[in-house]
């Protein structure tokens, strides 16, 4: 039975689906012939973030794609968990070349598909926060320079995980990784150290920047729609928990990527050719201890009473995103 | 072997890797109790029917309602909807409005002429139903669905007890009482009016009934000591109420003071308001927190211009003019006498202070034990007799027509088991219902309780018509809609969505299907590495991790 026309369902679009969404209103993933790219077998710890926006990012692009896709993979934990030898995990055409240059061969692979005359197949680069922020930013740098046809996806878990919880360009201030042990006046991560590559790539004004988190699938499948709708050089950049470093049950991975979002520490919005546009307002704003807390890289900040400054020039770089993007007003229905 | 160099092995799919050993908790698909059908004391399936009416599916849902209450449109009206109560929604806006969603889909199948589902094949067995009110309407209907023989006796000349003499017209028009009467009869149910039983034994013997129901009420009004006057006015409620449903306009003057704080006290006033009262003045001993009437009621007196004197006893009434006593709680919460007295006028007073069962039936019957003036029953509403049955107001019970209406279908189960000489069914379940924090409420839209169209508060004394209107179809099915459909699954893909292991499988008859052609889920144990996402991210807590067996 078709049910009639009532705007209003229990979950809104909020969830993956709804039986009564019709079918053109649920996102890709509530689909049961979804592509997983991604599939079953990979190696990625329990509540993996990373291998979940993975899927979410390449079974939308390879739909938009009309499954001509390639991709290529930067060094770092999706590369290791999904293809150890001789096994693979991903059922799109897919390339790992060395931990820097990710950017350059998705460059080379765009190059060579245009000297083919080959139009309608896509190039998507992918890698960690390590790939991308630290060790693949002269290339990555170069081909938005260049405004190569390229959508470059950064899987941020903010730290090398891979191998052993390393602090990258991208570890939050007062961070516990395993070179920014908690000890000392100033335990973790030093604040005023990293890199916003976000804004970097805005400063290249490229024509598409945008940020999203796993917790927000049809945010994020949104996003990789326009990105993909686009030529040029774009960048996506999603925040994806990692409960191996953050020391965070497996079962909140999107939980804590919600109150990242929620507590205005990870800004989620997009950008044209370096102009901010449309941001993801916060629903139900969250101080930032309710993000933090539950995270054993930041548990010394909650041992004992001496943190309180601490957590206050958190909750002050969270103020300033939520004054600098406008991520204030409340989201209505 | 024609491979690269250092190559030796051929690349295959990550798919061999069975990931699903890592796990030591699996999830598991529940379906769990939710709150409104726990509080149903009717024992109505809440969830399940709001779920089938949300596609539009009105007509299964009324089927899955009547399945349990024969009385959808009376519920819907007379209810004091103890779901609502319980509604997890409540804690994230409102409740859902389970009542009015009921009273759309038992007027639509009014207007629609749908039937009550055929009993089954005659057993040969036949009962006795003494009192044609909500319980022994119930259980009639039961029984005979069951395929036992019924016949219903009744003192009266019109089927419906309380739901005729003592519910006022305004919140239950009787011809909708009549339809849904007439309904249930026409199952093949024998209705015998005018007629009191005065011998169980002898009308069994006679009738060659196998059991009898007691379904007789609580239909005499208690009385309190009252020092009055020759010339004061001493009426008691039921009267006031039976006399105006039966069309009547007692005569109350035109102020009238009603002494009790419950559903019949505020029916009383409210009636006395109608009946050209200019003030209807409520006494109450206790606060108006500790009113046995339903909030509701209160609210909607209130709204009507009825005034309220909490904290007070009538210790006199001389003439017009009565003296009441302050009172205070004490720190058990009872009321005591302060010593203050104050003075209020008054033309009438209506004593609405509870109900006694009519004992003089029950001396006949050997075995059936009367304890704090309601008949004792066992498991199945079976008394101390064997195959005698007692339900409804004459056990002990809330006393609401709802709960009258779920003791008939015990009693038609004990009945049932009886016969099969089977241990009654336990009719509680024992399972706790799901609470607000097993949700996931982030993935709920935000959406205000959709109010029924109510009567102008200043017009509704006036007149005795309906005061509550009915939802349309857009409404009711978003309001059906709104249900968080606590501990069940309503098929919003989540689980699907968020597994990184795409180890929850979306497959055509699976778990959560509407039906066999539709899409459910199922965990493929196989890649499953026991993360738990699914569990966290499921908006209705229709998912949970148990242990692996070590």
């Amino acid at each position: 039975m078709t049910a009639p026309d009532v705007k209003f369902y229990q979950v809104g679009s909020r969830a993956v689906g709804n039986r009564l969404l019709p079918l053109d209103q649920r996102s890709e993933q509530a689909d049961p012939q979804r592509h997983n790219a991604l599939t079953s077998g990979h190696r990625a710890c329990q509540g993996c973030g990373e291998a979940l926006a993975a899927r979410y990012v390449l079974d939308t692009a390879y739909t938009e794609a009309k499954g001509r896709l390639v991709s290529v993979n930067a060094t770092g934990c999706l590369e290791v968990f999904s293809t150890p030898y001789p096994e693979s995990s991903w059922q799109v055409p897919w390339l790992h070349s060395l931990f820097a240059n990710a950017a350059s061969v998705a460059t080379g692979v765009a190059a060579a598909l245009e000297a083919r005359g080959d139009t309608g197949t896509r190039v998507l680069a992918q890698g960690g926060d390590g790939g991308t922020v630290d060790i693949g930013l002269a290339c990555l740098s170069g081909m938005f320079e260049r405004n190569d046809d390229v959508l470059y996806v950064c899987y941020d878990n903010e730290a090398y995980m891979n191998t052993g919880v390393q602090r990258s360009g991208a570890t939050p201030p007062a961070a516990r990784t395993a070179t920014t042990e908690a000890v000392g006046v100033q335990p973790g991560n030093p604040f005023g150290t990293g890199k916003d590559l976000p804004r970097i790539a805005m400063a290249h004004e490229i024509p598409y920047v945008a940020t999203a988190t796993v917790a927000d699938l049809r945010d994020l499948e949104a996003k990789v729609r326009t990105a993909m709708s686009l030529r040029g050089a774009r960048y996506l950049h999603v925040l994806v928990p990692c409960p191996l470093g953050w020391g965070s049950a497996p079962s909140d991975t999107i939980a804590l990527a919600r109150l990242a979002q929620r507590s205005g520490l990870f800004p989620v919005y997009e950008a044209r050719h370096g102009e901010l546009g449309a941001v993801l307002p916060l629903r139900g704003r969250v101080p930032v201890e309710e993000y933090l807390r539950p995270q054993r890289r930041y548990a010394h900040l909650f041992r004992d009473g001496s943190h309180a400054a601490t957590l206050e020039a958190l909750q002050h770089l969270a103020d300033r995103n939520i004054a600098r993007y406008g991520l204030g007003a409340e989201e209505t229905f | 072997m024609d491979k690269p160099f250092a190559i030796t092995l051929d690349p295959h799919s990550s798919l061999a890797n069975h990931t699903g050993t890592w796990r030591s908790e699996r999830p598991v698909y529940v379906d769990g109790l939710a709150p409104c059908t726990h509080a149903c004391p009717a024992g109505e399936q809440v969830q399940s029917w709001l779920y089938t009416a949300e596609d539009g599916s009105y007509e299964a849902a009324w089927r899955n309602l009547v399945a349990v209450n024969p009385f959808p449109a009376i519920m819907g009206r007379v209810c004091y909807h103890p779901c609502e109560t319980a509604c997890n929604r409540a804690q994230l806006d409102t409740a859902v409005g389970i009542n009015s969603v009921e009273r759309f889909l038992g007027d639509e199948a009014i207007d629609r002429g749908w039937a009550l589902p055929a009993p089954a094949v005659d057993t040969g067995r036949s009962v006795l139903v003494i009192g044609a009110g909500p319980c022994g309407l119930a259980a009639a209907y039961h029984l005979r669905r069951l395929g036992h023989a019924v016949e219903i006796r009744d003192a009266g000349a019109q089927a419906g007890g309380m739901m005729r003499h003592g519910i006022p017209t305004f919140r239950l028009p009787r011809d909708v009482l009549d339809i849904e009467i007439a309904r249930l009869l026409e199952l093949g149910i024998t209705l015998t009016l005018d007629t009191r039983v005065d011998s169980v034994a002898a009308a069994m013997r006679d009738g060659g009934f196998d059991a009898v129901l007691l379904a007789t009420g609580a239909p005499l009004s208690k009385r309190a000591y009252l020092p009055a006057g020759q010339s004061a006015r001493v009426l008691d409620a039921l009267s006031v109420l039976g006399d105006a449903a039966a069309g009547e306009r007692p005569q109350l003057g035109r102020t009238v003071v009603v002494y009790g704080g419950g559903n019949t006290a505020m029916d009383a006033a409210r009636t006395a308001k109608r009946l050209g009262a200019d003030e209807a003045v409520v006494v109450y001993r206790r606060t108006r927190e500790r009113m046995p009437a339903d909030a509701g009621e209160v609210e909607d007196a209130l709204a009507e211009g009825v005034q309220m004197r909490w904290l007070s006893t009538i210790t006199q009434v001389e003439g017009t003019t009565l003296t009441l006593e302050k009172m205070r709680l004490d720190d058990d919460g009872r009321p005591q006498p302060t010593g203050e007295y104050e003075e209020l006028s008054g033309d009438a007073v209506v004593l609405a202070l509870g109900q006694d069962i009519d004992q003089s039936l029950l001396t006949s019957l050997p075995g059936v034990t009367v304890r704090d003036g309601v008949v004792e029953v066992g498991p199945g509403q079976m008394t101390g007799a064997p195959g005698v049955f007692a339900g409804g107001d004459v056990a002990p019970a809330q006393r609401s027509v709802t709960a009258a209406i779920g003791q008939g279908r015990t009693a038609a189960q004990g009945i049932d088991a009886w016969f099969r000489s089977a241990p009654p069914a336990t009719e509680r379940d024992a399972a706790e219902p799901v609470p607000f924090d097993k949700l996931n409420t982030w993935y709920y839209s935000d959406a205000p309780h959709a109010v029924r169209p109510r009567l102008d508060a200043a017009r509704r004394t006036t007149d005795f018509s309906e005061i509550v209107g009915g939802l349309d179809a857009d409404t009711a099915l978003y309001e059906a809609r709104r249900c968080l459909s606590c501990g069940n699954c309503f098929g919003c893909d989540n689980c699907y969505g968020v597994c990184p292991d795409n180890a929850v499988l979306k497959i055509v008859g699976a778990h959560g299907a509407v039906d066999p052609s539709a899409y459910g889920y199922a965990i493929d144990l196989d890649y499953c590495k026991g993360c738990g996402l699914c569990v966290s991210e499921c908006p209705a807590g229709a998912i949970v991790m148990i242990p692996e067996q070590t």
